[in-house]
């Protein structure tokens, strides 16, 4: 499905990263590991088109992404370190937003409900940990999105919402689906492969 | 794609009513730095109506400015801008629709008070219309043209400032064609002109912005 080819990327004059080559197919749980500052964001967001590469490119199908533009986009989730939810909104309309920008028309409470977040509370009311989980809850809806890319998703959550995300996860690659997710720490959810980064 | 933009609108509009105080603040702003030149002045009714146009509409300016800062910066900082990035219609549409909804929290309420305001300088009721007429169809322009100015200075150190510097001079097009409409619909000669100018710019800008500001955006998240 997904192509990277001689990634290099350089970040204030450091290389990160050069000639990274892999791809991965339906059904696989990449994880990219790699100690703190080794670019395994960086790689999220080159693989996502938010960032360029200096060098190489990334191939969605065959087609490069860059000239794909919004029908890769469509075909992603994308979840980054910040939370992407409004405080001033409710999780409900958090998802419903997100969802309807990523072209999806889905019930929020069912993938709410999922994640055990409370709907009609205003996000600013919520804890660190739950305000990770109504960002999450965007995986319970997103079936039908081929590719997640999904950056620390295991970050500030307790092990019940870590169960239900490995359940997300080892569910969307079963039905065909590819998840690349970052993590240092070992939790690995049962990945299919391991990508390690060198700073 | 309407969808999408309805999508956005909508949801600026309620996150602006969540936090009215910051309206209020750009209202009340104009409101004041447009009371304050009478005041400043002193009761001279013929200095005042001349310089009535020029002065509501620098105050219309500042105040738009104001809440300019704004427009990407939260979006920015929370990672929902990153969503509407990798969104599913084009960003320049998303751009488009985050300038409209910022006029219309911002633009829109000023040239609906600008008719009380002309009443402090004693300006002509004839020419009240011509002054909110100009207002309506400059502040959208104020919006797309800062849009750009916004998305260039995202996450930079002093932003504000730099933003300030940037996007003034842009306004002045629209500065000297609104207050001149006025002026020249004072003078007898009907502002018609300058409004159908205003017009064109509006419309110019509405084809050209949202793309601007999409690369724009795009050069900021890198």
């Amino acid at each position: 499905m997904l192509e990277a080819s001689g990634l290099q990327c350089a970040r204030q004059g450091r290389t990160l990263f050069r000639s990274l080559t892999f791809s991965v197919a339906a059904g696989e749980r990449l994880r990219i590991a790699g100690a703190n500052g080794s670019g395994k964001t960086s790689l999220l967001r080159i693989l996502c088109g938010l960032l360029a590469p200096n060098e190489g490119e990334v191939r969605w199908k065959g087609a490069p992404i860059g000239t794909l533009k919004e029908e890769y986009t469509k075909e992603i989730v994308y979840l980054g370190h910040a939370p992407a939810v409004k405080d001033d909104l409710t999780p409900a309309e958090n998802l419903e937003i997100s969802c309807k920008l990523a072209g999806l028309t889905v019930k929020a409470d069912a993938g709410l409900a999922r994640l055990g977040v409370p709907a009609d509370v205003p996000v600013r009311k919520l804890s660190q940990g739950q305000r990770r989980r109504a960002a999450l809850a965007r995986l319970a809806v997103s079936e039908s999105v081929p590719l997640w890319l999904l950056d620390e998703p295991y970050a500030a959550l307790d092990t019940q919402a870590a169960a239900t995300v490995d359940a997300l996860i080892a569910a969307h690659a079963a039905r065909g689906g590819a998840v690349i997710f970052t993590t240092h720490q070992e939790t690995g959810a049962g990945a299919s492969r391991v990508l390690e980064l060198h700073g | 794609m309407v969808e999408a933009v309805l999508c956005v609108v909508r949801r600026d509009l309620l996150l602006a009513w969540r936090r009215r105080s910051d309206i209020a603040t750009a209202l009340l702003f104009f409101i004041i730095v447009a009371s304050l030149f009478p005041l400043g002045i002193g009761f001279e009714p013929n200095l005042l109506r001349a310089i009535a146009p020029g002065v509501i509409w620098v105050a219309a300016l500042l105040s738009s400015m104001l809440s300019l800062s704004r427009l990407f910066a939260a979006d920015h900082a929370d990672g929902t801008l990153e969503q509407m990035l990798l969104g599913a219609s084009p960003l320049g549409v998303i751009a488009a629709a985050k300038a409209a909804a910022h006029w219309i929290v911002s633009g829109l309420p000023l040239a609906l008070i600008a008719p009380l305001i002309a009443l402090q300088y004693d300006l002509p009721a004839a020419l009240t219309p011509v002054l909110a007429l100009s207002l309506l169809l400059g502040t959208p322009v104020l919006s797309l043209i800062g849009a750009i100015g916004a998305a260039l200075t995202l996450g930079v150190r002093g932003g504000g400032i730099l933003l300030s510097l940037l996007v003034l001079p842009l306004y002045v097009p629209v500065l000297i064609l609104g207050a001149g409409s006025v002026e020249m619909a004072s003078a007898g000669m009907g502002g018609d002109g300058q409004l159908l100018l205003l017009a064109a710019l509006l419309v110019a800008s509405c084809a050209f912005a949202p793309w601007a500001i999409a690369s724009a955006l795009r050069i900021s998240m890198e």
